[in-house]
């Protein structure tokens, strides 16, 4: 790629970053974080300076007031996971980073969907809510919200699902993650 | 006791001598407080000055630097110098006031959330939101400023806090910060490699940046490569940690290093970075930096690893420590084979023989600058602290002024922070009172901060300034001709200031130089005479820094 101070014309297509130690996979990143004001902001900061994209984020206390913990999720493809735990262990407030392997994590997701349910279509949603053992917690004449937890493909799937009959909004919380077996996160 | 007593106490306890800063509203009680700390303080004339002070004289000393600030512009007057800190990871305490508890968020005046506009640019910071946790703050501040990877750390004190009286039983000496840990010592299996590799290696290099400095990791450097008989070059950063008028110094690499050092990394089989980053001002093109080497990478940062150029052997920890334990392993090895670098070293004096650093001598009597280093350095014996600005002037300097001894070169590297020259000396001399201090800089750069000239008048800080002065911001002349078809676009600086009667006007004495045949002699005159001088030497004014690697382009393509 062309260094900023020669004239010579970039195309669009150089611009584009080059692929170099990227993983191709979504990384699944626990972080625990001392509770104090600004950790956030901290991480947050280090991922927009270098221009690394945050796909979700959950945080919340641990068993220890004085830690948080952060499951962050990072795209491998568009990210080196290297550099990105790297440069998270090199703040002041950041303890642990583990960079979860996809066999031995337990994922999940909370999500809630309201979904327009009239007249025929009602009892057609909730059999894909039963499929997807998707809780119906509210119901109107017009509408249904069901609460799903799952992960995130889970979740993405009964998306699809129920968005012909007519989505009308979704909130998701981010994964959260544990590792299995006896050993800590 | 008052917050800002506590402040003072906390402060001498960590050993520091010198402030550099200036008042203002939000930090009238620190300085309040300062009046009889007893505590010496320089008043610079803007904040920016007081940040490259307190760098300087970091860098001179190894001891950690602090500068005071008021909120609103004091703060975000530093911001340069803090970004700049962070960059060539140099030890720098910054305590800036800040508004009332109460005015927080309010637009008040003089507010700015500091801490927001530096967190990219700081090791750490530490917002104060009760006086209680001064004490704790400082001790840890300055311990994450000097340790590892040393860089610079914000202390925000709104003003109602630091006026409240505590409770006040000494400065706090433990530390309670579990996510701060960094690694000292380097895995001695790694450490057994390394030296494996460097003994069967024929074509080895090690490669020394400003990290090694930072350890103070010299004499184990030398002893390494005096060991090995490898050849050694030095980073911008890292001149001065080997001697450089060594027999087995390559002088800088990069991109306007000497050729031998460039071709050495590109033929190189092994490469042993010493606190040295690979840096795009190293590599050049990365796809084709040094394409045969494998890669020992000491640094105490294990973000550095791998992070430009995969390390086949990293090693993370304190440089000094682990190079000894490398020397030692490395004696310890039978059979290595000396005999084995006696090609690679016949390659070398090749280079350097074909491709020493060269330039055209003018015919008459004006002065090319590469003649102006070279006349400095004949005039000093190279025996002073040399700061320097951005541009031209530095690059020449840092291939012709020899550094055989570190600290003597103070440098703002990684920001490149025109500026940074006259209170970046200022900042060595007050820690290095005995030594001379010179600051080489351009007719460009030594305008962004010479309002420092009445600081080191008034403070009776003798600094002795040269000015390379060809009336051009020369490094973006030179790239406008070269790769720009020659449009100089807004760099002559025509003819002002006159840098004589700038010097008369700050009490000093200023002296013009047009002359290259009593240059020598003219400059030993200039920095014997005591006090404020500003010399300022008339040099060609067209001239190109080389060789050079044009940019995106590999090592062996050097140019001029």
């Amino acid at each position: 790629m062309g260094d900023p101070g020669t004239k010579e014309l970039l195309s669009l297509d150089e611009l584009e970053a080059t692929a170099r130690l990227r993983t191709g996979r979504k990384h699944l990143l626990s972080v625990l974080v001392e509770n104090k004001p600004g950790v956030l902001a901290r991480v947050a900061g280090l991922f927009a300076r270098r221009g690394f994209n945050i796909e979700t984020l959950t945080v919340g206390p641990t068993d220890d007031e004085q830690f948080s913990r952060m499951t962050i999720t990072v795209d491998g493809a568009m990210h080196p996971i290297d550099q990105v735990t790297k440069q998270l262990h090199k703040l002041v407030n950041v303890l642990k980073i583990r960079d979860l392997e996809p066999g031995f994590t337990i994922v999940r997701e909370l999500a809630m969907f309201k979904v327009a349910a009239e007249g025929t279509s009602r009892s057609e949603v909730m059999q894909i809510g039963e499929i997807f053992r998707a809780k119906v917690v509210d119901v109107t004449k017009r509408s249904i919200v069901f609460e799903i937890t799952g992960t995130a493909d889970k979740i993405d799937a009964f998306e699809r699902m129920v968005r012909p009959f007519g989505l009308i909004e979704t909130m998701r919380t981010g994964e959260i993650a544990i590792n299995r077996g006896r050993s800590e996160t | 006791m008052r917050a800002v007593d506590a402040l003072m106490e906390c402060l001498k306890a960590e050993g520091v001598e010198v402030i550099f800063g200036l008042p203002g509203g939000a930090n009238l009680p620190t300085y309040d407080a300062l009046y009889d700390a007893g505590i010496r303080h320089v008043l610079v004339r803007h904040e920016a000055g007081g940040g490259h002070a307190a760098q300087g004289y970091a860098k001179a000393t190894g001891k950690t630097g602090v500068c005071f600030a008021t909120s609103g512009p004091g703060a975000t007057n530093i911001v340069t110098p803090i970004m700049d800190a962070m960059m060539d990871s140099c030890p720098v305490v910054f305590v800036t006031g800040q508004v009332r508890t109460d005015l927080l968020g309010t637009d008040g005046f003089q507010e700015t959330d500091v801490i927001g506009i530096t967190m990219p640019a700081v090791k750490h910071s530490f917002m104060i939101q009760h006086p209680l946790e001064l004490p704790r703050a400082i001790h840890e501040a300055f311990h994450i400023a000097s340790t590892g990877r040393p860089g610079p750390v914000v202390i925000d004190i709104p003003t109602d806090l630091s006026r409240t009286e505590i409770p006040f039983d000494g400065p706090v000496t433990d530390l309670r910060l579990p996510g701060y840990q960094p690694t000292v010592e380097g895995n001695a299996k790694q450490i057994r490699q390394a030296a494996n590799a460097l003994a069967s290696s024929l074509r080895p290099v090690l490669y020394v940046g400003g990290g090694a400095v930072n350890a103070g990791a010299y004499q184990e450097v030398r002893e390494l490569a005096e060991l090995g008989n490898f050849p050694v070059t030095c980073t911008l950063l890292g001149l001065g940690a080997f001697p450089g008028t060594h027999e087995q110094s390559l002088g800088m690499l990069g991109m306007h290093g000497t050729r031998t050092a460039n071709y050495a990394m590109d033929e190189a089989d092994l490469i042993c970075a010493i606190g040295a980053r690979f840096d795009d001002r190293i590599t050049g093109k990365l796809d084709e930096f040094a394409p045969n080497a494998k890669f020992i990478h000491i640094d105490i940062d294990p973000a550095e690893i791998s992070k430009n150029v995969p390390a086949h052997i990293p090693i993370v920890g304190d440089a000094k420590s682990i190079v000894a334990n490398l020397v030692a392993e490395y004696r310890a090895l039978d059979g290595v084979e000396a005999s084995r670098l006696d090609d690679w070293w016949t390659r070398i004096h090749g280079w350097q023989a074909e491709y020493p650093l060269r330039y055209e001598d003018s015919e008459g009597t004006e002065i090319k600058p590469q003649r102006l280093v070279q006349a400095l350095y004949e005039a000093t014996g190279g025996d002073c602290v040399l700061s320097t600005d951005i541009g031209q002037h530095q690059m020449w300097a840092a291939q012709y002024f020899m550094f055989d001894s570190p600290r003597n070169w103070i440098q703002s590297g990684g920001l490149g922070t025109m500026g940074f020259g006259l209170p970046a000396a200022m900042g060595a001399k007050v820690g290095r009172p005995d030594d001379l201090v010179v600051c080489l800089s351009g007719d460009g750069s030594i305008q962004m901060n010479q309002q420092e000239l009445a600081t080191c008048a008034t403070e009776g800080i003798d600094v002795k300034v040269v000015i390379m002065n060809n009336g051009y911001l020369g490094m973006v002349r030179q790239w406008q001709e070269l790769f720009w078809d020659k449009r100089y676009s807004q760099v002559d600086m025509g003819v002002w200031p006159d840098f004589v009667k700038l010097a008369e006007a700050h009490g000093g004495t200023g002296l013009r130089l047009t002359d290259k045949t009593s240059l020598v002699e003219d400059l030993r005159t200039a920095l014997a005479t005591p006090g404020l001088v500003v010399v300022d030497v008339a040099v060609t004014r067209e001239e190109n820094v080389y060789p050079m690697i044009a940019p995106g382009q590999a090592a062996r393509d050097m140019v001029g």
